[in-house]
């Protein structure tokens, strides 16, 4: 029954009022930051922002999938919305760390290649370029079958945002151990327990 | 023995603090900024880096001491212990001193602070996650609390014990740490004139938030050092244990003085963004010792700092 009338609101619903709606945190952020919203340390407060905002969406971009095949709820069409989302607020909470937070250059590479949680993060955005540029109908006709396998880095590049995460925090959190809880499940998801048939 | 340090700069030299930031405005409009502050320091008796250690001085307003707070006991976001600190009851108050001491017992707050002289003290905060602050702090050397307990000639270390009530600090039901916090220092150190105990900032009342009814500050070590709402001091003879250094050894050594020449493994030291700058607050070097070089750095002679983190 629910499942029914999300599959009937989404049908209705335009992808490009999607992207409205899932840009708009980013300059309510950047105005909260402006005039005292986010606190007398703005800088860390609107990194940290973008990037949950980021996994969030990261994690609805993985949910898609299995809420089609176990809750008969279809979101394929926003997928891509979602998908490009994500890449978007992982891109400002990076342009935040570089030119707000790091602001040195020579440290930024320093930081990349020393700290791990930033390896880290870094090895995520890199994964998802290649998503990113390949996010279009252009790409999907041409790269045909080679086009889903590419998209598979979307495994890898989540679990990465969520073990960024979860490495950056000091002491025992739940906050981050919660996000990687829930990009495993949705991967384990994923796993096939029996082989598929194989079409000779 | 109080007033044994004295502030290079008095509460004369602070501005009241509703106006203090239209004056740091206003300085800038006519761009004296730097310029007049390095005049004055000149005037004053030309300390090394005079006009950055002056302007490093104006300290933060209350707002930014009491909203932006590490205490995990009361939750892990900076926001969380102004949110929920209240909920500490901070009367009655007592510390139980022990250990090597000649007079071992309950130590009353009322009766410690009725033996004791409240003085101001500008000190700047620098926390291990590479922002600062600059506190008017207001109380009394550790010195002489420990002197009033009778220090035993055997003790070498000193051990400090947070409060901890679960059903008070909704932080402690998670085991970010290993409850209660815990935190040290070596005997010399904490008898330094530097080292004090704080029950107030801006001469009112410490909040709850910033480790009421009384706390530890040691400006030249890392904010986490600085341990809060302390129920027990521990003399010994062997270094005592710190929360932060038993959840993570590789990241957090028991000295942890502040110091721009050994990173954290996981970011930089060299630099820090004082608090209160905006969303486009530039960085600054940070200080060996926090800029108290002059006062400390005799304590660690021949020592090792990068092997001592």
């Amino acid at each position: 029954m629910l499942a029914d009338a999300i599959n009937k609101t989404a049908r209705r619903l335009p992808t490009w009022a999607l992207y409205l709606v899932l840009a708009l945190p980013a300059p309510w952020y950047l105005y909260q930051g402006l005039t005292g919203g986010l606190g007398v340390e703005p800088i860390k407060a609107l990194e940290h922002a973008l990037g949950e905002f980021a996994l969030q969406l990261a994690i609805v971009g993985l949910a898609v999938t299995p809420l089609r095949r176990w809750a008969g709820v279809n979101l394929l069409k926003f997928r891509r919305a979602i998908g490009i989302m994500t890449f978007t607020y992982v891109f400002l909470h990076l342009l935040v760390w570089l030119l707000l937070d790091v602001q040195i250059l020579s440290q930024i590479w320093a930081d990349i290649l020393k700290r791990p949680y930033i390896t880290v993060g870094m090895a995520g955005f890199a994964l998802m370029l290649p998503l990113v540029a390949t996010s279009n109908n252009w790409s999907v006709r041409r790269l045909g079958a080679r086009w889903r396998k590419l998209h598979r880095l979307t495994y890898p590049a989540v679990l990465l945002g969520g073990v960024h995460y979860l490495m950056l925090v000091k002491g025992f959190q739940i906050e981050p151990l919660a996000y990687l809880g829930v990009i495993c499940l949705l991967l384990a998801l994923r796993l096939r327990l029996t082989p598929r048939p194989r079409l000779a | 023995m109080a007033n044994r340090w004295t502030n290079k700069l008095t509460r004369s030299d602070v501005t009241p603090e509703p106006i203090f930031m239209n004056r740091r405005r206003v300085l800038a409009g006519l761009g004296l900024g730097a310029g007049a502050a390095a005049g004055g320091a000149t005037l004053l008796g030309g300390m090394p880096n005079a006009a950055q250690a002056q302007d490093a001085l104006d300290p933060n307003p209350f707002e930014d001491i009491t909203s932006y707070c590490n205490y995990y006991e009361f939750g892990t976001r900076k926001g969380d212990p102004a949110e929920n600190a209240h909920m500490l009851t901070t009367q009655p108050w007592s510390i139980q001193i022990d250990g090597l001491v000649d007079k071992p017992g309950d130590y009353a707050l009322e009766d410690i602070l009725s033996q004791m002289t409240i003085e101001e003290r500008i000190y700047r905060f620098r926390c291990v996650e590479a922002w600062s602050m600059v506190v008017p702090w207001n109380g009394f050397e550790l010195a002489d609390l420990l002197e009033l307990a009778g220090v035993k000639p055997e003790a070498k270390y000193v051990a400090f014990e947070t409060v901890l009530r679960p059903e008070e600090m909704p932080g402690t039901r998670y085991p970010v740490l290993d409850w209660p916090y815990v935190e040290g220092l070596r005997l010399d150190e904490a008898m330094h004139p530097l080292t004090m105990m704080a029950t107030g900032i801006y001469g009112k009342t410490i909040p709850n938030q910033n480790g009421a009814p009384i706390r530890l500050v040691v400006p030249w070590k890392y904010g986490f050092k600085s341990i809060k709402s302390i129920v027990r001091i521990t003399l010994t003879d062997s270094e005592p244990p710190t929360s932060w250094n038993k959840a993570a050894a590789r990241e957090y050594g028991f000295y942890s003085n502040v110091n721009p020449t050994v990173d954290h493994p996981r970011w930089s030291q060299a630099t820090e963004r004082r608090i209160g700058g905006g969303l486009f607050a530039r960085r600054q070097p940070t200080l060996m010792f926090n800029g108290y070089e002059e006062e400390v750095a005799s304590l660690y002679e021949g020592m090792d700092l990068k092997a001592n983190f």
